[in-house]
């Protein structure tokens, strides 16, 4: 991003995911998010005396998981650390991480940013537990008389993902985190809930002069969780630094935090004052051995990513536009391909799930997932429309039916007589009818008018209430009148 | 009341158990009565259990009347360890920070005693949070060493010790980090081992320093520790550092031949700082040895000099950590104060002692940035040593042997005012908890009244054959069977 073409800005990114197995990382607490304050909790996420950590194995199959989907290199030799620091949120005042051998090393993805693509590269993913939270009596700590911890949260289940600094605009910084997520969504490892807080994101920004090729001093901003917060934060933050070189003053390489409220990050906390963590591998866990057959199993199990999706959409006849709509999460990706199982044709499957599908969900601000219209229902829908029995139009007012009923669509055709009527002997009748009711047309028709012939079909569906199958009448019309 | 009973060993009493000649209430009521009668004096109970001890050995003997078959601990009174969780009864760590704690659950050695069927007759006195060589840092009391009670006891699991050697139970736990278990087993004339590293499960063992401590028997006889080895030892998979392994039936071990076994003295251990008269009675033992048919050589650990400066840097470290969780927030002590930080800072100034402060402060700052690669990682480095020390050593030998510490029990206050002098005391246990590796310290005569220990160490998980060559000495001597003088007569360090 060109500052006022001064500055160029380099942004890194660090992103905690909460991994979304059913239980803890160092015991077998359920994960689940909610529960009443402090129920979800055993001596070790406690931090008794006493208590030790066992490493859930699902954990660690996620992280590799993650890893491969991310193109990180899988360490055969990692290994469990402490990062110590005093928090009432954290129940033994250390964290169990992993600091200089994680499980994941160097990888990247690719993002897309107007038409133009680029690599971002990550450094490291790393595992490590959750912390749990506190619970102020009043709206913030400052204003509370007392605070209480919820250890419901401690040890979950965390990844952290390092980027390297090979952002230079705030679109790149969007489009890297919307592809993590969207990756760490489609290979299940997180259900990347960001308004329960189980995806977070710090980000680490610099600006630098122009055509410069060594970096500027950063700021960090923590714990942000959503890509509004992400963006707001910041323009705001790279403004600030702007405005701080502008006046020939230097950057202060700090941790900030970001106030949602007004829109301004703010120092937590000075480089001088930053954390000693005093680092040193926890000696209740044995260092992690993965082997390659470890490492194969769990690429087996890895899901089609969203760019081989979206190559596959594209094959079935599927424009970039709409295979890029259909895959953007896996759960409209995923309802998609169910029903194509029992749909064959793509094309026409897209622009109802893009179109009627989506609107309906949204004015019922209902996720895909939670959809009463099942895929398969979906496609036997559009399978009357193909089969004649219904027209298009009326499968719109069929599927807003299906909606609200749950039923399927055949039997709401059924039960509201809606089938085309395509019996030549009754559309022949009618259509009799019509021609004597309306001779004038007829003649026009005949005298080369062409134009009279919609009017005519158009009485036609009017007198069967639309039921009329419309090719049929065309073709019966033009011989009669022939 | 005295009773008949006490004093016995496992075994005995496992015989009058199955030939109902004593109910494991008399028993259990007998050992009540012992401490009721001699832990005034001794201290070593933090917590006595008398009407739970009573009702599981009630449980015992409704067993026994209905003619099952009895385990070999079966309805045998033993304690533990303040620092091994026990459900629902406090577990102290003998510390101001744990005074009122009481855990939600059991430490794995409890619950294999509980299955093995043993008596929880209480719990025992410590230094606190298990630092110490003396015990004298125990938040609550001092326990007095049965031999001389103007004598300490050895320590950190002094009241193990004392318990065993002066009949308040028949066997205890203890946990040794850097000689917890081997050095107050020596000073009370008592046999103590520790294990291999990974041998008994930590779950439930309060940690001080998690990749050094371990859990072993006190007991009067050799054959006694076997049995309870039997009981604890074993992998559990909720303790990631237990190995897995297949535990040997130990008492298989116990034979009265070491004809060939080949046994290596580190000259290290004789070196400066060991009492000549230590040494001088160690020899003693070593020719016994010779005379029982083992091969005695000298040998060399030529890094047993850094083994104190390692093993201060980890362990404190560890410990730094360790006990970060003592904050007031959760359980145990906590001080008053108007906001969190001021909370912590309070809680932990007021909760722990002078020795567990000086620690977490030493091994904060070997950890610190900047610091780490020149202490904690050297410190590594100088353990890998050590440990090669003893992989060459154990080409040669099958034990090594040395006196368990330089010196006899001392004085109270006599090296409390000078910690450097009492980690110093600690030269000839630390080696062998860097490396890991088992050893045992078992009766070897007396200096001036007081018990020396001889220290047997193995290959990790060679338990069984320090338990031969433990049992051999034994049998052939007698220092196992002598039993302090309780009577009330007081005598003077040095001076019986």
């Amino acid at each position: 991003m060109v500052v006022a073409n001064k500055y160029e800005m380099v942004c890194g990114l660090e992103v905690h995911v909460e991994l979304q197995t059913k239980t803890k990382i160092f015991c077998s607490c359920t994960t689940e998010f909610g529960g009443e304050q402090n129920t979800h909790v055993c001596p070790v996420c406690l931090g008794m005396p006493g208590a030790l950590p066992v490493l859930n194995r699902e954990v660690v199959n996620y992280a590799i998981k993650a890893g491969l989907a991310l193109n990180c290199e899988i360490a055969e030799f990692s290994k469990f650390d402490r990062k110590n620091y005093f928090y009432p949120d954290l129940s033994k005042n250390y964290q169990t991480s992993q600091f200089d051998l994680p499980i994941c090393g160097k990888g990247g993805l690719e993002i897309e940013v107007d038409g133009e693509k680029k690599w971002i590269g990550i450094t490291r993913a790393h595992m490590e537990e959750d912390a749990g939270k506190l619970v102020h009596s009043g709206d913030t700590i400052t204003t509370s008389n007392e605070s209480s911890v919820d250890y419901n949260r401690a040890g979950v289940p965390l990844l952290e993902i390092v980027s390297e600094p090979d952002m230079r605009s705030i679109p790149e910084v969007l489009a890297y985190l919307e592809k993590l997520v969207q990756i760490l969504e489609y290979t299940e490892v997180s259900d990347c809930r960001l308004e329960q807080g189980s995806v977070r994101f710090d980000i680490n920004v610099s600006l630098r002069p122009m055509g410069a090729t060594t970096l500027g001093t950063r700021t960090e901003t923590k714990n942000l969780n959503s890509f509004s917060s992400v963006r707001r934060c910041m323009e705001y933050e790279i403004a600030r630094q702007a405005r701080v070189l502008d006046a020939g003053e230097k950057v202060v390489q700090e941790t900030r935090t970001w106030d949602e409220g007004q829109g301004v990050t703010l120092t937590l906390r000075s480089k001088e004052e930053a954390h000693d963590y005093r680092y040193f591998p926890e000696p209740d866990l044995a260092p992690l051995v993965i082997d390659r057959e470890w490492v194969e199993r769990i690429h087996k199990t890895l899901p089609e990513l969203p760019e081989a999706r979206r190559a596959r959409l594209q094959v079935l006849g599927l424009s970039a536009y709409d295979a890029g709509v259909i895959t953007q999460s896996k759960a409209l990706s995923d309802f998609f391909d169910a029903a194509l199982s029992s749909y064959e044709d793509a094309k026409t499957l897209a622009n109802w799930v893009m179109g009627d599908v989506t609107r309906l969900l949204n004015t019922n601000q209902c996720s895909v997932v939670d959809s009463p219209i099942s895929a398969a229902q979906l496609a036997e829908l559009l399978g009357l429309i193909d089969k004649g029995t219904i027209s298009g139009k009326i499968a719109k007012s069929v599927l807003e039916d299906m909606y609200s009923t749950g039923k399927d669509a055949g039997v709401i055709v059924k039960e509201k007589g809606l089938a085309q009527i395509s019996d030549e002997g009754a559309l022949l009748g009618i259509i009799d009818d019509v021609i004597s009711a309306n001779p004038q047309s007829a003649e026009d028709y005949r005298a080369g008018k062409d134009r009279a012939i919609g009017f005519l079909v158009g009485q036609i569906m009017k007198a069967t209430k639309g039921q009329a199958n419309p090719g049929l009448v065309n073709k019966l019309l033009k011989e009669k009148l022939s | 009341m005295e009773s008949v009973s006490i004093g016995k060993s496992v075994s005995e009493l496992h015989e009058l158990l199955v030939h109902k000649d004593i109910s494991s209430t008399e028993l259990t009521k007998a050992y009540i009565d012992r401490i009721q009668a001699v832990d005034p004096d001794l201290q070593a109970y933090l917590t006595v259990l008398e009407d739970e001890a009573m009702a599981q050995a009630a449980e015992v003997d409704q067993k026994i009347a209905q003619g099952e078959t009895l385990k070999p601990l079966e309805g045998i009174p033993m304690a533990l360890k303040d620092n091994m969780c026990t459900e629902g009864i406090r577990t102290s760590c003998a510390s101001k920070m744990l005074e009122n704690f009481i855990p939600p659950y059991n430490a794995t050695v409890t619950n294999r005693l509980r299955a093995a069927g043993t008596i929880l007759l209480g719990k025992l006195n410590m230094d606190e949070f298990a630092m110490g060589s003396s015990t004298e840092n125990s938040y609550f009391t001092k326990t007095r060493n049965p031999w001389n009670l103007e004598c300490v006891p050895g320590g950190s699991s002094g009241g193990s010790a004392v318990a065993v050697a002066g009949d308040e139970a028949t066997f205890t736990l203890g946990s040794d980090t850097g000689g917890s278990i081997r050095q107050p087993a020596a000073f009370c004339g008592v046999v103590g081992m520790k294990p291999t590293y990974g041998a008994v499960s930590r779950l439930g063992l309060i940690a001080f320093a998690s990749s050094l401590d371990q859990i072993g028997p006190f007991t009067k006889t050799v054959r006694d520790n076997a049995l309870v080895m039997n009981a604890i030892a074993g992998y559990d998979a909720l303790d990631s550092t237990s190995v897995p392994y297949e535990t040997p039936d130990y008492t298989k071990f116990l034979v009265n031949d070491i004809k060939g076994l080949r046994i290596g003295i580190p000259r290290e251990y004789f070196g400066e700082g060991i009492d000549p008269d230590v040494a001088k009675g160690i020899k003693a033992g070593i020719q016994t040895l010779i005379d029982l048919g083992a091969e005695v050589a000298e040998c060399s650990l030529p890094h047993t000099e850094y083994a104190i400066p390692a093993y201060y840097l980890i362990a404190t470290a560890e410990a730094s950590s360790n006990l970060a969780r003592y904050d007031g927030v959760r359980y145990g002590y906590r001080a008053d104060s108007n906001d969190v930080l001021g909370m912590f800072k309070k809680t932990r100034a007021e909760g722990f002692g002078q020795e567990v402060k000086r620690r977490i402060m030493l091994g904060t700052y070997a950890l610190s940035s900047g610091y780490y690669d020149a202490y904690y990682l050297k410190a590594q480095k100088v353990r890998t040593l050590i440990k090669q020390d003893f992989d060459k050593a154990f080409e040669k030998f099958d034990v090594l042997l040395s006196p368990t510490a330089p010196t006899p029990a001392f004085k109270f206050g006599e090296k409390s005012a000078d910690p450097l002098a009492m980690y110093l005391s600690d030269i000839t246990t630390v080696p062998i908890n860097l490396a890991g590796i088992p050893a045992i310290s078992i009766p070897a005569g007396f200096v001036n009244g007081l018990p020396i220990g001889m220290q047997l160490m193995g290959k990790a998980f060679g338990e069984g054959a320090l338990y031969r060559v433990a049992y051999t000495f034994e049998q052939n001597t007698n220092y196992h069977s002598l039993k302090p003088n309780l009577s009330g007569e007081v005598l003077t360090c040095g001076s019986r």
